[in-house]
């Protein structure tokens, strides 16, 4: 496809087959398939308390709210919300960078560093819901 | 790799206009992709007038009529003319289909026709397709068995077990679901693509195969099965009618299944 007289540069020898098979089966996938899938389930009712949660306090004061996280259901069902809501955007994350950078090194940079911020952010809101359990 | 524009050497370029012989009283007006390797020039859409009268149903009939009368350059695969050799797959009017089985009456005003996305052209309309070839011998589509077969008669399935392989079997190749598939075009140098999956599934469904456990070893990798995210396009695109998303799916499932 060289639009110059010159012709393309041969990179490399290797037959179809050869580029086809690759490095072989990593013989993973099927756990972070599966994971994605039961995180999402069980996001479905824990979304729907969080919203029936906020609808709930609507208006309400720091007080007030401090009082509702103090019941172990409530700070139960947060915490169990934050940590299927981060879990299921790390392992989303992890599939739309493995898509969309090709370089093994900024992929594998890339994954490790938004991965970071996901926990960090999933610590911050844990922290903060015991916060107001504990007030 | 993902890409939001074209390489410069592949911009699309304003072609040659063929009009229609006067008189004509059908027309219908045909963009067709142009790319010669030997010129060094970037690709045009040629625009050909066809006389409906003068030609069959088919946008294949129409490609066909263009080559013998009016441009003899112009380049294409195909063969049986009929839906079974999966040659004259290409994009037609926006959807990979092909050409053969794809009425000219179906698509409304001009018809745009270019090779399938996403694959290198070898010429026009002829996209070079080794890489999936290649993916598909890497999946070793053929039957292996250990047991042989009985010295006087076939490998006999249950109707049953025969019925796992419709939907599977009638696949032709043509490729028209692989390039459809972002995910295919972002990484198909790794992930195998709606076709070739398909193709895997029939052997893994097949009762006569005893290689099942080896095989889904074999396609149990992020890249090889599960960059497929069920973004359906092979599905909607399959001139067959068959479902790629659905084998893939089973695949997924069979080798979840035998982990619990």
């Amino acid at each position: 496809m060289s639009t110059s007289d010159k012709p393309a540069r041969v990179t490399t020898r290797r037959s179809g087959l050869s580029r086809a098979r690759g490095l072989g089966s990593a013989k993973a996938g099927s756990a972070h398939w599966w994971a994605q899938r039961a995180s999402s389930i069980a996001l479905l009712p824990l979304s729907l308390y969080f919203v029936a949660s906020v609808i709930l306090l609507l208006g309400a004061d720091h007080a007030r709210v401090a009082a509702y996280m103090a019941m172990p259901w409530n700070s139960a069902l947060f915490l169990a919300l934050i940590a299927a809501m981060f879990y299921h955007l790390a392992l989303g994350v992890q599939v739309i960078v493995e898509d969309y950078v090709p370089n093994e090194t900024k992929r594998l940079a890339t994954i490790l560093v938004l991965k970071g911020v996901i926990l960090f952010l999933a610590l911050a809101s844990a922290i903060a819901v015991l916060k107001l359990a504990f007030s | 790799m993902v890409e939001f524009a074209l390489p410069a050497n592949s911009k699309i370029g304003k072609g040659a206009t063929h009009k229609a012989q006067a008189g004509a009283k059908r027309v219908k007006t045909f963009k067709i992709y142009r790319w010669n390797p030997d010129d060094g020039n970037n690709p045009v859409m040629d625009t050909y007038e066809i006389d409906l009268d003068k030609c069959g149903p088919m946008v294949l009939d129409a490609i066909i009529k263009i080559k013998n009368e009016i441009d003899g350059s112009l380049t294409f695969r195909r063969s049986c003319r009929e839906g079974i050799c999966g040659s004259c797959a290409m994009n037609i009017d926006g959807t990979n289909t092909l050409a053969c089985l794809k009425p000219i009456a179906d698509v409304k005003g001009e018809v745009a026709i270019t090779p399938l996305p996403h694959m290198p052209v070898v010429k026009d309309l002829v996209p070079d397709l080794s890489q999936p070839y290649a993916q598909l011998r890497s999946i070793e589509p053929w039957i292996q068995s250990d047991t042989p077969a009985p010295p006087d008669a076939e490998r006999l399935q249950s109707k049953e077990e025969r019925a796992e392989l419709d939907g599977l079997w009638e696949c032709i190749l043509c490729f028209c679901c692989s390039t459809s598939c972002p995910s295919y075009w972002w990484n198909g140098d790794r992930y195998l693509g709606p076709a070739v999956l398909l193709q895997a599934y029939r052997w893994i469904a097949d009762s006569r195969d005893e290689a099942t456990g080896k095989r889904l070893d074999a396609l149990e990798d992020p890249f090889k099965l599960y960059r497929c995210h069920t973004i359906m396009n092979c599905t909607q695109t399959c001139p067959k009618g068959l479902n790629p998303a659905k084998a893939i799916g089973k695949i997924k499932q069979l080798i979840f299944e035998r982990q619990g």
